[in-house]
């Protein structure tokens, strides 16, 4: 419909609608606003990831779609129809809840099976798709354990299995790993993309862990307070933040302040520096570079003219075996963050504390930000 | 710190447990005993209760306490489990802390006063006093103790499960019976089991609102006791402290099994 000429000839339109849309959707608890007039598309088969601080509104709106919050105000559309009236256990969207609320009087099957055991399904079925479901999760033979027998990792999987069943248009993870261990979560991310890949289901995953996002999320909604702040692929919320608290939230940053100047150039206390790409900004404007430490090269001898150049004086090294992280003391007392990958075998850092280095990196390595 | 048996902890233990028991355990003793005296010894016997076999005055008013006690034990934990849920679940209505508060009175009004208004209510309403009247007063009397367990047990529930299972399709009234009514179902039983032997045990409020045909087993030996004590009632009083027992130890075991099954499933969740 946008362009109005080829619409005409091409009655369907090209792009698919998104799967899900909030639209303006606001939620209060009294005077709290936990989601304000917040709008964003899913797209269907998509693995989508709500990211963002404690309390920044991310599980209100997963809630919201599952039924179990009505939103204050707006929206929510799935599939281009306002599922706000629709009570939860009507709705086509199952949710895997972080404490798993697995049922403790019933077994492994009774639990997966259950969904299924609410709608008219022939008992045969019924069975098969628990079977099938068991082969999937790989808990083959579990089915007739008591929830109590099992350990954390098997439970997160009968209630992912649980969820699965009823084959909903899309799967809500409530913070699915945060009980794993750190082994246990990094081998779960993987199987989890996998499964989506799979199956082909839309899956929206509630996470305060920028990592985990970044490593399973299609595309990343970051949110604080109630707002999101950016949408977009976890690569570029990486490389291409759009505001200092995006930057600062994901990863490690180091900013430095300044105006922008003429023909690209930053003015700042550390003297000027060259940055490339597009900016919104118009010079005279105050600015922020963000630099990523892994952006940043470290060396002992003046770097060539080409690059932007800072000296100082390491004050901490942070050994983390496959790296080191360097906090460098600079001249205006401010400190730059350094990532270097340890190359050398031997378990010793290149750079030792109280040396003196020198801080460079291309133009292009930073991002320029107004906000 | 110490917390091993110093000489005062064990005095005032033996002292604590003398005071409870001592009167229970000779009472017990001397239900076997073989003299019609009821303070002279002499050897064990079971001939009181084979005495109270013949005896139907004691059986029927036991019986009646019976009936009674497992009537008004099931009312009262159908309301009393209601009253919980709507005291939890219901959030701040307005009312809340006045109907709460209407819940718990029973547990410390004075029995007299149960009675007494009760049976000024019967009369009022020239109910005929008998068995009903008593099953009705005792159904008020231990509602609020069924409350008291369920409501705690509610508290402690967590409320995702029942969201899971209407998320799985499940519609509210069904997901209350499915999920959160077994779950809570120690809590209850024991509640009924507590009602169940207060009703037993009740005299005041029994003698208040009890009409003709319908005696006791309280009501019947407090009035035989009255002409002087016979063995028989120590054997039937015997009976009651073992079936009260067993009703509190199992309803104990019931909320404990429920409470450390809890604490299994916490502590897997952790492997």
């Amino acid at each position: 419909m946008a362009d109005g000429g080829q619409a005409a000839q091409e009655p369907v339109s090209i792009e698919k609608p998104p799967l899900v849309r909030f639209e303006a959707v606001t939620k209060r608890f009294g005077s709290v606003v936990a989601v304000e007039t917040l709008s964003l598309d899913i797209k269907h088969g998509e693995f989508f990831a709500l990211l963002g601080p404690s309390g920044c509104g991310k599980t209100t709106l997963l809630r919201t779609l599952a039924g179990f919050e009505a939103p204050t105000q707006g929206r929510i559309l799935l599939d281009g129809e306002d599922i706000v009236p629709v009570q939860p256990h009507r709705r086509p969207v199952n949710m895997m809840f972080q404490s798993y609320a697995l049922f403790p009087h019933l077994s492994v099957e009774g639990n997966i099976g259950f969904g299924l055991r609410q709608e008219n399904v022939a008992r045969a079925e019924i069975a098969d798709r628990i079977a099938e479901m068991l082969v999937l999760v790989r808990l083959q033979g579990f089915g007739g354990r008591r929830i109590d027998q099992l350990s954390g990792g098997q439970r997160q999987r009968v209630a992912l299995a649980r969820a699965l069943i009823k084959r909903p248009r899309v799967l809500l993870l409530d913070e699915p790993l945060a009980a794993l261990d750190k082994k246990l979560r990094a081998e779960t991310q993987f199987e989890l993309m996998e499964l989506q890949r799979k199956l082909g289901t839309t899956f929206v995953i509630v996470t305060h862990d920028q990592e985990e996002a970044m490593i399973i999320a299609d595309r990343i909604a970051v949110m604080d307070r109630g707002r999101l702040m950016q949408v977009a692929a976890p690569a570029e919320i990486y490389e291409r933040p759009n505001s200092r608290w995006v930057a600062g939230f994901i990863g490690e940053t180091t900013m430095i302040e300044g105006r922008l100047g003429s023909d690209s150039n930053i003015e700042s206390v550390l003297g000027r520096m060259r940055v490339a790409g597009s900016s919104n900004a118009r010079s005279g404007d105050k600015v922020w570079l963000a630099l990523r430490p892994e952006k940043i090269s470290m060396t002992a001898e003046r770097p060539n003219e080409g690059l932007n150049a800072v000296a100082g004086t390491v004050s901490e090294i942070g050994y983390r075996g496959d790296m080191s992280v360097y906090k460098i003391l600079l001249s205006d007392r401010s400190v730059m963050k350094v990532a270097l990958t340890n190359v050398s075998a031997r378990g010793e850092t290149p750079f030792s504390l109280h040396d003196l280095v020198w801080l460079s990196w291309p133009p292009e390595a930073g991002v320029v930000l107004t906000e | 710190m110490r917390r091993g048996a110093s000489l005062f902890n064990i005095v005032s233990i033996a002292i604590g447990l003398a005071f409870l028991y001592l009167p229970i355990s000779i009472l017990v003793i001397y239900s076997f005993n073989a003299s019609r005296l009821v303070t002279v010894w002499a050897g064990w016997s079971l001939i009181w209760y084979r005495e109270l076999l013949n005896d139907t005055a004691i059986l029927q008013a036991a019986w009646i306490s019976l009936r009674v006690a497992a009537l008004s034990a099931t009312a009262a934990t159908i309301l009393g489990t209601l009253a919980a849920v709507a005291l939890v679940r219901l959030g701040s209505f307005r009312g809340r802390l006045l109907f709460s508060g209407m819940v718990y009175a029973p547990l410390v009004m004075p029995e007299v006063i149960t009675g007494l208004s009760l049976l000024l209510l019967f009369v009022a309403f020239n109910v005929d006093r008998g068995f009903w009247t008593i099953a009705i007063a005792h159904t008020t009397l231990t509602m609020c103790f069924v409350t008291v367990i369920v409501q705690s047990r509610l508290i402690g529930f967590d409320r995702s499960l029942e969201e899971a299972a209407m998320d799985l399709g499940c519609p509210p009234l069904k997901t209350f019976l499915t999920i959160t009514l077994p779950l809570i179902a120690p809590a209850i039983a024991a509640g009924w089991m507590l009602a169940f032997t207060l009703s037993l045990d009740d005299l005041v409020i029994a003698s208040f609102t009890t009409g003709p045909g319908a005696t006791t087993l309280p009501i019947r030996i407090y009035s035989e006791v009255r002409l002087g004590v016979k063995p028989e009632i120590n054997a039937v009083c015997t009976i009651m402290i073992a079936v009260v027992a067993a009703g509190t130890v199992v309803a104990s075991l019931i909320t404990k099994g429920g409470a450390a099954r809890r604490q299994r499933e916490a502590l897997g969740a952790q492997v």
